[in-house]
């Protein structure tokens, strides 16, 4: 299947698949983040998360549609206000979740992931009612359409440039929170013994909302950036829930790192394909290669050894 | 959640209230409903029974063994297109497809340009091997997985993430391979069995009747293996794990079995629902129809086996209503039951019949439906009140 190539297009070729894998990666790192902290992190399985992630993006085109009709000067810098509204839309969304249904169901991991499915039923109807079925897609600012020409033949589009830039400062944010400060260690302590943590005078019910709670709302600000690369519909969020679960479990679930990795695996391996097959079979080579992978090394790619 | 122990002298697997159940069940299913409704609704119920396999199937795996897999309508689906394969190529016989451009193959392959039947469609000219593939393509799926996957120690979260990321792939292959597998349509227009033609009204009728006789053979063989020596240890290694494990017994092929049992029953399911309904397509096989499945179990009771079947009539009952007159209410109904079945009753129908029906009637029946699993006559109008209130 080379052969119809000369060296240079395969190279070329090899380089925007690659590229259209760094975008799918950036939004794969973007969902998994979030949900490396709910699940790795906290152990409870959210099939809702496509939907906090749904919340953010249609947060995005209100304020974009708000900017472009009360704001019009401004309308270039929207995207930021959007995403911070995002991260707290679903953030205080995932704290009375949180607050409603999950504190109630930590001991019981397997009826978690049922109640979460029954509240994304509920939130893609909420958003069916409310915004309509309709897929919705926002008005990019001038500086973020068209694309770099690269060389002749490679060009990369600014606005995936500028997802994967956002990705990385948000990699890097969630890092330092979790690694260097006070309040990660506190839920780093948390995870890894509860009632321990309880007896050193950790408020570990409020330690597991606030957690909750910011996973859901690095939720909010991935569909956010969701926006910028594709249309936003009620049940978009349910497209991606699968392919996240196996990034985070196929990373590892406790580590950050892994997440990270496997995601770039799995979007390398997925956009490569999908040039050469049909994009079906793209999916299903990639996802099975990791489901097999799984088999041989249950623990994920990377593991943090804690002693139960 | 405890099981009693077996009476000492006690031969047959059936406790007294167990079969009055079944009994009230057969009763229901065998009369009451083919009195009582018109055939139309008769064969929405067929529809409804052949979940009833799957559910039956979760409650030995997911109640029991504590195995919750959310890829069983892979099972459901894998059986469903084996005898759907089998159908369609007897539908395609080389006078009913002549004016394709090669005959005597399935209408959907010739529009996409496939010219010989395939290799893994050939067997399925034989209705022995399809009977037999049914049942037995299912199981050895489920040997493969269950071998990989509990031979490491994968188990729960893990194991449910991994079956539904086998269902996502299953469909996904199914709708690419248009050409091998009728793709988003599925394999459609399945006219006879081994020359009987089951579109008409009477065939439909014995098909009820074949279904809730395999169902209730089914349910018979779920409290067989409840009952034995085999139940216990699922229920043991289920609560505690390491001690079963520690105690010599090799944990992972108890879970093999029990879970290629219940792929067997989904298949079973699978095909009876592909004879009553006459089509079968990737819309059963994938994520949300798994999931579907389980609340069905999860409603009914998740360690009833009657409790299942009456789970899956009502929440099937309840979505073909709502659905009809208010289709914007049902996914919030659905929603809210697998919240409130998690939250609220977490042991379903059987649970709140045990806590609150069971003890009145007691006294009235001299104690011998004091431990019942389930409700006698949970035909729909009898459980509303538990529909509307978690649609709210």
């Amino acid at each position: 299947m080379f052969a119809d190539y000369s060296l240079a297009e395969l190279g070329s070729i090899f380089v925007m698949q690659g590229f259209a894998g760094l975008i799918l990666f950036s939004v794969f790192v973007l969902m998994a983040l979030g949900l490396a902290i709910i699940f790795g992190q906290m152990g409870v399985i959210n099939m809702a998360h496509g939907e906090f992630m749904i919340l953010g993006a249609y947060v995005t085109y209100f304020t974009s549609q708000f900017f472009l009709h009360f704001l019009p000067s401004l309308f270039n810098i929207y995207f930021f206000v959007a995403m911070i509204l995002a991260f707290f839309a679903s953030g205080a969304l995932g704290m009375a979740v949180e607050w409603l249904m999950i504190r109630r169901l930590y001991k019981r991991p397997l009826d978690t992931l049922l109640a979460t499915w029954g509240l994304s039923l509920i939130l893609q109807q909420v958003y069916r009612s409310v915004f309509g079925p309709r897929e919705v897609g926002v008005e990019l600012p001038n500086w973020m359409m068209g694309s770099l020409a690269l060389t002749d033949t490679i060009e990369v589009q600014i606005n995936g440039l500028f997802v994967m830039g956002l990705t990385i400062a948000i990699t890097i944010a969630v890092a330092l929170l979790m690694y260097k400060s006070a309040w990660g260690k506190q839920v780093r302590a948390v995870v890894q013994n509860r009632v321990m943590a309880g007896a050193v005078g950790i408020n570990t019910e409020k330690i597991d909302r606030n957690t909750f709670g910011l996973g859901c709302g690095i939720a909010g600000v991935a569909g956010s950036a969701f926006t910028m690369i594709g249309s936003t519909g009620p049940t978009s969020g349910q497209l991606y829930i699968v392919d996240t679960f196996l990034v985070v479990v196929f990373g590892g679930a406790q580590s950050l790192l892994g997440t990270i990795a496997s995601a770039f695996t799995i979007s390398q391996a997925q956009s490569t394909m999908e040039f050469f097959l049909s994009g079906s079979m793209a999916k299903v080579l990639t996802l099975l290669g990791v489901v097999i992978i799984l088999m041989l090394r249950p623990q994920g790619l990377f593991v943090i050894k804690v002693r139960r | 959640m405890t099981i009693p122990a077996p009476k000492s002298g006690r031969t047959f697997f059936l406790r007294p209230q167990d079969l009055i159940g079944i009994i009230v069940l057969a009763i229901l299913l065998l009369v009451v409903l083919p009195l009582a409704l018109d055939n139309f609704r008769l064969q929405f119920v067929g529809k409804y029974l052949t979940y009833a396999f799957v559910a039956l199937g979760l409650v030995l795996c997911w109640g029991y063994a504590g195995i919750l897999s959310l890829g069983q309508g892979v099972f459901f689906g894998l059986g469903g297109y084996c005898m759907a394969m089998y159908l369609k190529l007897e539908a395609s016989s080389v006078e009913n497809t002549k004016i394709q451009s090669t005959p005597g193959i399935p209408d959907f392959m010739d529009w996409n340009q496939i010219t010989s039947l395939p290799w893994f469609w050939e067997p399925f000219r034989s209705f022995g091997f399809t009977t037999l593939a049914v049942v037995v393509v299912p199981a050895l799926f489920a040997l493969i997985l269950g071998y990989a996957l509990f031979k490491r120690r994968v188990g729960g979260v893990y194991f449910a993430i991994i079956t539904q990321a086998l269902a996502a792939i299953m469909t996904i292959l199914i709708v690419g391979q248009q050409g091998y597998t009728g793709g988003i349509n599925g394999i459609t227009d399945l006219r006879s069995l081994h020359g009987w033609d089951i579109r008409t009204d009477s065939a439909k009728t014995i098909l009820y009747f074949v279904c809730v006789g395999l169902l209730l053979g089914c349910i018979l063989l779920a409290y067989y293996v409840k009952s034995s020596k085999l139940g216990r240890i699922l229920v043991a290694m289920r609560d505690k794990e390491d001690r079963v494990r520690f105690s010599g017994y090799d944990v992972s092929s108890f879970k093999i079995f029990v879970f290629c049992l219940a792929a067997s029953l989904s298949a079973i399911g699978g095909a009876m629902f592909t004879l009553q309904v006459g089509f079968m397509s990737p819309s059963f096989v994938g994520i949300v129809p798994s999931i579907e499945m389980v609340i069905y179990t999860a409603v009914g009771g998740r360690l009833s086996i009657l409790g299942a079947i009456y789970g899956t009539l009502l929440v099937n009952w309840a979505k073909t209503s709502f659905s009809e007159s208010f289709p914007e209410l049902w996914l919030f109904g659905l929603g809210g039951l697998f919240i409130a079945v998690v939250l609220i009753f977490p042991n379903g129908l059987a649970g709140l019949w045990q806590s609150y029906v069971a003890p009145r009637l007691g006294p009235l029946f001299g104690g011998a439906a004091k431990r019942r699993a389930a409700p006698p006559s949970a035909s729909p109008p009898a459980s509303g009140p538990v529909a509307p209130a978690a649609a709210e």
